[in-house]
């Protein structure tokens, strides 16, 4: 088998085993809403019975209670949720490893690090983003982002393969350098990091949506239109009874600022690395070529993110908002900048 | 922020703000975490015109073409600076006043900071019980031993550790020692870095921009050029820079080696070059496109390459009009190369002008020839001659890769079709009309290089290095207090069973929280018994 076939085939199967996990974590997130109702209703009958005996601790609150609240002394079968956790942590594990056989041959087939091109870019960025989530996940309970990570993945590592694809080749002259190995590596973790922080973002919206309820539609033109937007995303985030077994907004909200910073510092540093190899390539260490405006783009709104969690009445839902720009630029820095955009990045798009 | 009333005037008995009130009111304003974040979206919305509308600095043809292009609409973006958006008025009004709000901001906060560095570490709570991170430990060598090891500790850190307090207090029953500590000030002295190094960052582009020169030249292999205004092709420099400040060295091109895959794509460009000094010896080196030529406090950059056919055209009189190495611009990834040669100095007769096509690699497609490989494989020039006047002579600066075809007319053919031939190297053709001959002689390569000083290059780097620090600190450093309190014991006896009590308060996600209260307390009753042992 020749690593180009091996890669290929390792890749399918991390993208099919993420799915796989993907379902799996949908699951658990479900299940356990299910027992949250189940445990509040019971709790409503039978305040004194089930206060007795009970052992079922929401699982999502306990910061550092690990991923398994339900042992096995409190409840002789185990329960659906932890099927699906066991279903979902095997897939995600065996993918990741995969994953990373799949770079490492892409990697040994091209003569170079896997990430020169959009492609490579988005084969290794999957893999950093359900590796930051396994990491996270190993620390403390955040199995409820699992479902987003790994469709994320699935997603991502579909569209490599199926249309971003192209055969591996040496690295052209402009690329010759170790900054490939330093700038891009460290902008793909930080991608990944800031994907996981979206994710838990988008909840910690629904959740806000969740709380706030259904508002009344007053105003007009676009005032009214983001009410009735509203109201269809809380009316939907109402109707979904996992979300009940997803923390609380504000929890989500200091998991997303920590991962955010972390990203953001990265980013910082990507686009410093950058700058240095653009001055030893091109003789300049700035020059607004596109990839260089949305990467500053980005860095301002991720920076206005962080200043507005500080900010009087912008905490909360309005910040998030700012990083949801903030990721949305990145995602444009990547997809619409790399295909239509001409700049010196050209290369990135083949 | 409060709200404020803009309109003053409108209460009858409120006071006027006079011009003072209304500078102090504007400034608080600018200074505001507020009016920062909004500069802040500003400066990120307004960036974006510049990726997508061509801008005179990256691409001053295609923002001319853009502006010719589109009427009414083109000249109102040009004029409203949209094609030169890094340059424009708006944009920088609003970096200009993102860094008066960050310097209105950060001052006051270093004199609050340096003030909070010197005041006193605030006492130890009255109790402890209410702290989620709570620890015990018996100390056997009394609360006095306990303290001095627990303080030395803490300490040795020196101002980026812990500050730490002790005192002796009252107790419900008898005397206490309290120790208050607190690791807080990192934090806000990198967010204060931070900020500091963004300043130093601007400073440092501004001044680079001053004292910068940038400059291109292209040679052909076995040529040389000289540093030196009047050898560039384009050259552009700071308002502070003196050209006196070029140092004259001289550098030629040896030979020029290219490397491309049968499929055509570049997998290597090396300059062969010699430097040569003023007062050193030639010294035979290498330019490539990730390696730089460092020259005196300088480098020289290779950005780009392609051939430059030497030609020699005769004229009607039988004298050798032109000859000489003429650089093609490549046009694409195959090298489809085009060029201009510019004969103005005809013995007798009209001045003549070439616009020339070279194909390394000709093949019919079926309806034209076209280059399929950027390597000399099949080389051949298509030609076109031109007679009249080049317009040399009105004294405007004239782009040498155009031909300013105004006050010029195509040759023909005697039939009368426009003369149009293809030939290969070593060929000879004659111009119609007996106007001479035009001869491709050899094709040898061209180099561009890219010349360029820029003094501030050190400090930028250490300015960004710094804001990179500040921020780590600012992000991820510890905002942790910790208290011990132990009750002084009268005698020997009672020291032996004292215990000592701890607390601590940090953000709930820092998880080594307890762990350091653990530390610190092992160290306060002995159990471990000096820092520098266990580390």
């Amino acid at each position: 088998m020749t690593p180009q076939s091996l890669s290929l085939v390792t890749l399918w199967a991390a993208t099919s085993l993420y799915a796989i996990a993907m379902v799996a974590w949908a699951i658990r997130l479900s299940r356990i809403a299910d027992e949250r109702v189940q445990a509040r209703e019971a709790v409503v009958a039978e305040p004194a019975t089930v206060a007795a005996g009970m052992t079922i601790p929401a699982p999502a609150s306990g910061m550092g209670a690990g991923p398994v609240v339900l042992t096995e002394d409190d409840l002789p079968r185990r329960s659906a949720a932890d099927r699906a956790l066991g279903t979902a942590r095997t897939a995600m594990i065996i993918g990741l490893l995969l994953h990373a056989v799949g770079l490492v041959t892409r990697g040994i087939d091209s003569g170079h690090v896997p990430w020169s091109n959009m492609y490579e870019y988005t084969i290794t960025g999957s893999f950093v983003a359900v590796a930051v989530f396994a990491i996270v996940q190993a620390r403390r309970d955040v199995s409820y982002l699992g479902a987003g990570v790994t469709g994320f993945a699935t997603i991502a590592l579909g569209i490599a393969l199926t249309t971003l694809y192209s055969v591996s080749t040496g690295l052209q002259p402009a690329l010759q350098s170790f900054w490939l190995v330093i700038h891009v590596s460290i902008a793909i973790i930080s991608t990944g990091i800031f994907i996981v922080a979206f994710i838990a973002t988008v909840l910690q919206l629904w959740q806000h949506a969740r709380d706030e309820g259904q508002r009344e539609v007053t105003g007009g033109g676009i005032t009214r239109l983001r009410h009735r937007v509203h109201n269809a995303v809380a009316g939907w985030a109402e109707g979904a009874k996992w979300m009940a077994a997803v923390p609380k907004a504000m929890k989500l909200e200091a998991l997303a600022f920590r991962l955010n910073a972390v990203g953001f510092v990265l980013w910082t540093f990507t686009v410093m690395a950058g700058a240095v190899w653009a001055e030893h390539a091109w003789g300049r260490y700035w020059g607004w070529d596109p990839k260089e405006v949305w990467s500053f783009v980005i860095w301002v709104l991720y920076a206005a993110y962080l200043h507005a969690r500080t900010t009087q009445g912008w905490r909360g839902p309005r910040s998030a908002w700012v990083s949801v720009w903030a990721f949305v630029a990145l995602i444009m820095n990547f997809t619409v900048v790399n295909l239509f955009f001409q700049g010196l990045h050209t290369y990135a798009g083949s | 922020m409060a709200r404020m009333k803009l309109d003053n005037y409108a209460v009858a008995d409120a006071p006027r703000l006079g011009v003072r009130g209304w500078l102090r009111w504007i400034w608080r304003q600018v200074t505001s975490m507020r009016v920062a974040l909004i500069l802040l979206l500003l400066l990120a919305l307004a960036s974006i015109p510049g990726s997508i509308l061509p801008q005179y600095p990256q691409d001053r043809a295609a923002a001319l073409a853009f502006v010719e292009s589109n009427g009414w609409w083109g000249r109102l973006l040009d004029a409203t600076g949209f094609l030169d958006v890094f340059g424009s008025a708006w944009f920088t009004a609003i970096y200009v006043l993102l860094f008066a709000s960050l310097i209105g901001c950060i001052l006051p906060r270093i004199a609050v900071y340096w003030r909070q560095l010197r005041a006193e570490v605030p006492a130890v709570p009255r109790r402890l019980d209410r702290f989620e991170l709570q620890d015990e430990a018996p100390a056997s060598e009394g609360a006095r031993d306990a303290f001095d090891r627990a303080t030395a500790h803490l300490r040795r850190r020196g101002p980026f550790g812990w500050r730490v307090r002790v005192e002796e207090r009252d107790a419900r029953d008898g005397r206490e020692l309290a120790l208050s500590a607190t690791h807080e000030s990192l934090r806000e002295a990198g967010n204060l870095l931070f900020h500091v190094a963004l300043v130093g960052i601007l400073i440092a582009v501004g001044a680079g921009s001053l004292l910068t020169y940038r400059a291109q030249a292209i040679v052909v292999e076995g040529e040389s050029f000289t540093n030196a205004v009047v050898d560039y092709d384009t050259y552009e420099a700071g308002a502070l820079f003196d050209e006196s400040w070029l140092e004259p060295f001289t550098l030629s091109l040896d030979s020029f080696d290219v490397s491309f895959t049968v499929t055509g794509r570049a997998e290597d460009f090396t300059a062969n070059v010699t430097l040569t000094e003023p007062g050193s010896e030639p010294l035979s080196t290498r330019i490539q496109v990730n390696r730089p030529l460092q020259v005196d406090g300088g480098k020289i950059y290779l950005q780009g390459n392609g051939y430059a056919p030497v030609v020699t055209v005769v004229d009607s009189d039988g004298e050798v009009a032109f000859s000489g190495a003429v650089p093609f611009l490549p046009q694409d990834a195959a090298y489809t190369s085009t060029g201009v040669v510019k004969v103005p100095d005809v013995t007798s007769g009209e001045q003549l002008g070439f616009v020339a096509t070279l194909l390394p690699t000709a093949v019919d497609n079926g309806t034209t020839l076209v280059s399929a490989h950027p390597d000399l494989n099949n080389p051949v020039m298509l030609l076109r001659g031109y007679s009249g006047d080049l317009g040399l002579d009105s004294g405007i600066p004239q782009n040498v890769y155009v031909l300013d075809e105004s006050q010029l007319s195509p040759l023909r053919d005697p039939d009368d079709a426009v003369w149009s031939v293809a030939l290969t190297p070593g060929e000879t053709v004659d111009l119609p009309d007996g106007l001479g001959s035009f001869t491709w002689e050899q094709t040898p390569r061209f180099a561009a290089f890219d010349l360029r000083t820029d003094p501030s290059l050190p400090y930028l780097l250490v300015a960004a290095i710094l804001a990179l620090v500040g921020l780590s600190f600012s992000l991820f450093a510890p905002r942790r207090r910790l208290w011990l309190v132990a009750p002084l014991a009268d005698d020997a006896h009672a020291a032996r069973s004292t215990v000592v009590r701890a607390a601590m308060l940090a953000p709930e996600h820092d998880a080594g929280a307890a762990d350091e209260m653990r530390r610190v307390l092992d160290v306060a009753t002995g159990r471990v018994r000096s820092i520098e042992e266990d580390e």
